[in-house]
């Protein structure tokens, strides 16, 4: 399945004909594409892995951007969740999943080294989700690598059928991208079906249809820092519907190719140029005057 | 794309295009200059001028013009090791038009045995980058494969000379592109190579009649 359009639901078919575990049969054709062992790319996912933790431990120190926009968000929740008493509204998953998406969001504004999965500007969403889980299912990175596998294909499946950038597909390409990929790790490393996969992939994208890439002064701050903790949520909704057997009407590379469909009638000004949405707001634009001006 | 471009790269954020993309401009434009440079005007054109400091696309560049790769942790003081090192560098802005791509950058750089060139290259997303003008000569060169950028007179035959020199030393060519001035004026080849093209055939390149110049131009990450 090297060549032209990839799709999510062949592989489905493919894991579920051989009994085997969806990641299982990614691997292989990633293996045979490549033209290297699967333990080369099992090894290159644990590098991954290590710098993802990296960024999220930096990130957590309260980090603030080189422009001065943001930054800290992630230790003040984190601090603020630790309180004695405090009664959050997450369940300990999204809590955690929450505040690594945002730290790892904030490493990267800050110049920090992260992984671009799929990209610098959705880096937070697979580490949240991943680590979170690592924590709470008493995960190894052994495990996360089966996520973060099933996590590239599904990624490698929406460019193949679209685009995983903002500049091209608003957001809804790239945090949208992240969460379905988010999403589908988490349901294979709970145990989902492939079918299940499907499901959740669909469901994220489902919900972050249109989702406009529109980020103040051009930088990758505001909104994507926050954007990449919802992405998060997303993605544990979208599991969490899916591995109660809750079906999406509408398969998921139908639903990437409906994101297609929005992102290539997206205004020029809604895909990263900075020139609609929030980025042309009185409170954006009087920043970036401020901004440009020093 | 591959698992590995979805899952990664390591880079330093904040952006693809304005952080690991301009690191990658910067080792492309030291590889087509062919040594280290030692000073370096850097111009940059619409969002690159724009949202460079925000970015860090300064710092980025002079890591790339540093040999760094778009992972390295030392990206956010690149300026600090760059003065270390000697590297004179100057920032300015630049409009380089409407139809220039915003990502773009124009490098004036001097080497250290004195060699200059002037390199214009656009980030264009997702980390890559396109290399369109070297010396006021059109290019188009990505820095994934090693190059020959090949300054000539527009004649009938030369294009098949080098190509024949190219298959004597073993050397295909993955991709090729021809620009000139006007016919019969002065053209450029840039010719993208699945190999290194070993010294010899630079040389018997050089001697082909009605050809100027030849640059070797290896590829960058």
């Amino acid at each position: 399945m090297a060549n032209n359009k990839l799709s999510l639901e062949k592989y489905i078919e493919w894991a579920e004909k051989e009994h085997r575990a969806l990641y299982e049969v990614m691997l292989e054709d990633n293996a045979k594409d490549m033209d290297t062992a699967p333990i080369a790319i099992e090894a290159k996912m644990q590098e991954m892995l290590q710098v993802m933790q990296e960024s999220i431990d930096f990130g957590l120190t309260g980090v603030r951007s080189r422009s001065g926009l943001t930054g800290g968000s992630a230790k003040t929740l984190a601090e603020t969740m630790a309180k004695p008493g405090y009664k959050s509204l997450l369940g300990p998953v999204a809590q955690d999943a929450l505040v690594y998406a945002l730290a790892v969001a904030e490493a990267n504004a800050a110049m920090g080294r992260i992984v671009a999965a799929p990209t610098a500007g959705a880096s937070g969403v697979l580490p949240g989700v991943l680590f979170s889980l690592k924590k709470h299912r008493n995960l190894s990175n052994i495990d996360l690598q089966k996520g973060l596998i099933v996590a590239g294909n599904i990624g490698m499946v929406i460019a193949s059928r679209f685009s995983l950038s903002g500049a091209m597909g608003g957001c809804q390409a790239e945090c949208g991208s992240a969460g379905a990929m988010a999403a589908g790790a988490a349901v294979s490393l709970l145990g989902g079906s492939a079918e299940q996969v499907g499901h959740a992939v669909a469901i994220v994208i489902k919900n972050m249809l249109g989702l406009v890439c529109d980020p103040v002064a051009g930088l990758v701050e505001v909104p994507c820092i926050k954007r990449n903790g919802g992405s998060a949520m997303q993605a544990l909704l979208a599991a969490e519907m899916s591995l109660a057997g809750i079906k999406s009407f509408i398969p998921a590379d139908e639903a990437i190719d409906a994101m297609k469909e929005v992102g290539e009638k997206m205004p020029c000004a809604f895909r990263e140029t900075a020139e609609g949405g929030l980025a042309n707001t009185p409170t954006a634009l009087a920043w970036a005057k401020k901004y440009f001006s020093k | 794309m591959n698992l590995l471009d979805v899952i990664g790269p390591v880079m330093i954020g904040p952006s693809s295009s304005h952080t690991a993309g301009a690191v990658r401009l910067g080792l492309l434009a030291v590889s087509i200059l062919g040594e280290s440079p030692i000073k370096a005007d850097i111009a940059l054109h619409g969002s690159f001028a724009q949202t460079y400091r925000g970015h860090g696309t300064d710092m980025a560049l002079l890591a790339g013009l540093m040999g760094w790769m778009p992972d390295d942790a030392r990206i956010p003081e690149a300026d600090i090791y760059a003065e270390q090192k000697g590297l004179q560098y100057k920032f300015s802005t630049i409009n380089l038009g409407e139809l220039t791509h915003p990502n773009t950058v124009r490098f004036h750089l001097e080497g250290v045995t004195g060699k200059t060139c002037v390199v214009t290259g656009s980030s264009i997303g997702g980390g890559q980058v396109c290399v369109t003008e070297i010396d006021d000569f059109p290019v188009e060169l990505n820095g994934n494969l090693p190059g020959v950028l090949i300054v000539h007179q527009d004649r009938p035959g030369v294009i098949a000379l080098v190509s024949g020199k190219l298959s004597e030393y073993k050397v295909n060519i993955a991709g090729m592109r021809v620009f000139r001035t006007n016919k019969g004026g002065t053209a450029t080849m840039i010719i993208e190579c699945d190999q290194m093209v070993p010294e010899e055939a630079l040389k018997a390149i050089r001697e082909i009649k009605n050809v100027e110049s030849v640059r070797f131009i290896n590829k960058v990450l």
